[in-house]
């Protein structure tokens, strides 16, 4: 099937979990990624029994805490 | 308030645009915005807004100038090393442009005082390095409805989002909570590119200004970010749906400012 991860167009096996695809993008610091499904937030808890369909849009977002010091 | 003609000519590459104009211009000489953190991001975005002829800049840090913040902390220069950051923050902005009043806060942001610096203010700017400060830099502004540019940058990556009362998501309905303390590197551990906070500071002045005159679409509702590595920007969308959100929700939960515990090794200076 196809996905977007973060903007680009990728191929994955159908039937992939959040959980997996965090795992296979080598996400940074899993625990404390957001993630988002189709503009729809996936709680952390859900990651595991949420499944990924084609066409679907998912996105990543990181704790950035820098700037000042 | 009509203009001189030293500021026609100050500003006459803003007034020439149909965006800001004389108008807008002058909205900017009204208005007033809060910096809070005269570093990485800070430090761009408040020379901007000073050049930009924003009337008012407070700008809020606790630290004195540190050899090793000269690499991206463009306001200040060598000479000002050991000098409290808002002190040479201003001495600079001031240099660049007269017509604006800088106010100056020496202090930390606490849950006891970011309600009170904030109050008068328009646009608040985060240009902190620490969650606890960006969740209660977001809570405040929620609680006194006051738009603001969230802003974090780390090694060769930045990211930014504006929120602004009832028009889409805060900071919080995006991360929650803050990370545990030490779960997420910061600058200081982690390393920052210097220009980031130019790309990133200057992109939050942006916002100000855009919000201040009402020129084009704000980053409300998206979360705007960039990878210098890759020169690759993403926008992305956020959930519109603020409901759940556990302080600018229907049924918010956190009614009272929190001082969440900083990271042991941003504790120290
Ligand atoms: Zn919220």
């Amino acid at each position: 099937m196809k996905i977007t991860v973060a903007g680009k167009i990728k191929e994955y096996d159908d039937g992939i979990t959040v959980a997996k695809l965090v795992e296979l993008e080598n996400v940074e610091t899993p625990e404390y990624v957001t993630v988002t499904v189709n503009d729809e937030f996936v709680e952390s808890h859900d990651f595991a029994n949420t499944t990924i369909k084609d066409g679907d849009t998912v996105e990543f977002l990181y704790f950035m805490g820098g700037g000042q010091a | 308030m009509a203009f001189t003609n030293e500021q026609l000519e100050r500003y006459s590459r803003h007034i020439i645009l149909k965006e800001v104009g004389a108008k807008g211009q002058k909205k900017l000489s009204q208005a007033k915005v809060l910096i809070i953190g005269a570093g990485g991001l800070g430090a761009p975005a408040a020379l901007y807004l000073a050049a930009a002829g924003v009337g008012t800049i407070g700008i809020v840090d606790a630290d004195e100038v540190d050899l090793s913040n000269l690499q991206r902390q463009v306001i200040h220069t060598t000479p000002d090393i050991g000098k409290p950051k808002v002190q040479s923050a201003k001495e600079t902005m001031e240099a660049i442009n007269p017509d604006v009043t800088v106010n100056t806060y020496h202090t930390f942001v606490t849950s006891e005082n970011v309600l009170d610096l904030i109050k008068d203010y328009d646009f608040i700017l985060d240009g902190t390095d620490n969650f606890p400060a960006k969740f209660l830099i977001n809570d405040a502004c929620v609680m006194a409805k006051k738009p603001f540019s969230h802003a974090g940058i780390i090694r060769f990556k930045g990211q930014l989002m504006t929120y602004v009362p009832g028009q889409g998501p805060c900071y919080r309905c995006v991360f929650k909570n803050p990370p545990p303390k030490d779960a997420v590197p910061t600058c200081k551990q982690a390393g920052v590119i210097g220009a980031m906070g130019g790309v990133i500071g200057s992109l939050q002045a942006m916002e100000a200004v855009k919000y201040i005159v009402g020129a084009g679409d704000l980053l409300t509702g998206y979360l705007l970010t960039f990878d210098a590595l890759k020169m690759e920007w993403h926008k992305v969308k956020l959930p519109p749906d603020t409901s759940k959100c556990a302080v600018c929700g229907e049924h918010p939960t956190i009614t009272e400012l929190v001082d969440y515990e900083q990271a042991e090794c941003d504790m120290k200076k």
